[in-house]
């Protein structure tokens, strides 16, 4: 069985806002909610099935009666928790409930403040003991795959820079975007060393808000008034040190995720028009591009140079709407945004300055977790009819 | 100079206790499966690699290289230099390089366990050599 185009995202919304001291986590997810129902011409009734992260409060039950959600018809759930990468793999759920027929209208959340200073709390794992002490962060987390990337490949500061250099030509056309402001090389070379390699500019931004999708059916996509886009191939993964077996830093569970979602497309690399890859730092373009294809490993650094991530100006236009590296990165998780632009790009409702011409087949890939401790990916190849 | 780093102690539980209880004698202990093999880090009652039950306590040398790092210049506490390093025995671990300069951290670089104390058992770090 494939999820094969049984899949249409009919509905999208991304929350306007980056800083919301002055709402509820819950409020902001029904607020997305309400516009991606809206969005795709439907009513809350049309709900049947739910997926919701580890950023709901409370977890399903509180945010499914908050909502209001019809409990009568409401016949999927899935609680999927996989970081940043969640909405990604909700996404590919959400195609396999509705071909199994299990749902035909499904609503998915992201929403919460971590700018704000409110962040749900993560449940130690069985390592703690072990690492807990050692202090990784997301930022040293990565700062050791750019290292170890640096070490084998060559890869150079410079190079990881042009990721934000390119993501930050597209944010200037964002009126929402956290950082407008289109910078250099140089100003990334220059910004204050966060933990090395990396620095404050090759890290994305912290933001209060979230997004919303709608997933449905091919018959009801078709009685919508929204262009139609499908998923056609979707893929998941998992990695980490294993009990400390041949670690090797330098790649990202996306070479799992990327040749299965590619495979059930049936399509190549060579073949997007553009891709929306999580950026939450530069080095996680960069490894996840080797990662999905896009060039081979190792050789990311000359591929992001340039202005090659640019739309209109290089050969993979990327995160147009100026992603987690300028825009938006709501509750440190940029899987659902990755998804919002990539429908943007399909249905030619991005901004005209960065809007692909003729984007009809797009890629929209996310890790969650820690790339350099445990992380998941997920990969979902999206095509317009 | 870097003051003393508190840290917490470990919570420890029925599987790894072992390793505590060695910890507090000065032992570093990895786990060896005696069906397949393989060490593993950290450790656990059955083997990651081929899922047998028959693993078995041994004591590590505490020699090992590092395999990568990244120094976290915002911190609360104080800048700090995690990592990953290789053991001789095969793997690797995340861990803190304390008690050097920063600069004498590479890649390829050998470093040698040290204890920090807790207010229960200690902790494996390491060092350069």
């Amino acid at each position: 069985m494939t999820i094969k185009g049984k899949a249409y995202i009919a509905g999208i919304y991304e929350h306007p806002t980056r800083h919301a001291p002055d709402k509820s986590t819950a409020q902001l997810h029904a607020e997305v909610a309400k516009g991606a129902i809206e969005d795709a011409g439907l009513t809350k009734d049309d709900i049947d099935g739910y997926f919701l992260a580890g950023d709901g409060p409370g977890g399903l039950w509180p945010m499914v009666d908050y909502l209001g959600l019809n409990t009568k018809k409401l016949r999927h759930v899935d609680s999927t928790e996989t970081g940043g990468c969640s909405y990604l793999i909700h996404l590919g759920h959400a195609a396999e409930a509705i071909a199994a027929g299990k749902c035909s209208v499904a609503l998915v959340t992201l929403a919460g403040k971590p700018r704000t200073g409110v962040m749900p709390p993560r449940a130690a794992g069985a390592e703690v003991d072990f690492e807990a002490a050692y202090g990784a962060t997301t930022h040293n987390a990565y700062g050791m795959c750019a290292m170890r990337h640096m070490h084998d490949y060559g890869t150079t500061s410079e190079q990881l820079a042009w990721i934000k250099v390119a993501a930050s030509h597209h944010a200037q056309y964002n009126p929402h975007a956290m950082l407008k402001e289109v910078v250099t090389v140089e100003d990334v070379l220059n910004s204050p060393m966060i933990a090395d390699p990396l620095h404050r500019m090759d890290c994305c931004v912290v933001t209060d808000g979230g997004g919303a999708m709608i997933v449905t059916t091919a018959e009801i996509a078709k009685s919508l008034k929204k262009p139609l886009v499908r998923l056609i191939g979707h893929g998941e993964a998992m990695k980490g040190p294993r009990g400390g077996k041949d670690l090797d830093l330098t790649y990202s569970a996306g070479v799992w995720s990327g040749p299965r979602a590619f495979e059930e497309a049936g399509v190549t690399p060579k073949d997007i028009k553009y891709a929306s890859i999580y950026d939450s730092f530069t080095i996680t373009v960069l490894m996840q591009l080797e990662d999905l294809g896009f060039c081979k490993k190792g050789e990311g650094g000359k591929f992001v140079a340039d202005g090659n991530l640019i739309s209109g100006v290089g050969k993979l236009p990327f995160n147009t709407d100026g992603g987690g590296l300028c825009s938006n990165h709501p509750v440190n998780r940029g899987g659902m945004t990755k998804i919002l632009e990539a429908v943007r790009q399909l249905r030619g409702e991005a901004h005209p300055k960065v809007q692909v011409p003729n984007c009809d087949l797009a890629i929209a890939h996310g890790t969650g977790g820690l790339l350099g401790v445990r992380h998941a990916a997920s990969t979902c190849i999206l095509e317009r009819v | 100079m870097t003051e003393a780093k508190k840290y917490n102690a470990p919570v420890t539980n029925p599987e790894s206790a072992p390793f505590w209880e060695a910890a507090k004698q000065g032992k570093f202990l990895i786990k060896r499966c005696t069906a397949c093999g393989e060490p593993h880090y950290f450790p656990r009652s059955i083997c990651p690699f081929c899922f047998s039950d028959k693993t078995a306590w041994e004591e590590a040398s505490g020699e090992a290289t590092v395999y990568t790092y990244s120094i976290m210049r915002k911190s609360p506490t104080g800048p700090y230099a995690i990592a990953y390093v290789t053991l001789k025995e095969g793997p690797s671990l995340q861990t803190n390089i304390v008690d050097c300069d920063f600069d004498k951290i590479g890649i390829g670089q050998k470093v040698k366990l040290v204890w920090k104390p807790t207010d229960g058992a200690p902790l494996p770090f390491f060092t350069a050599v």
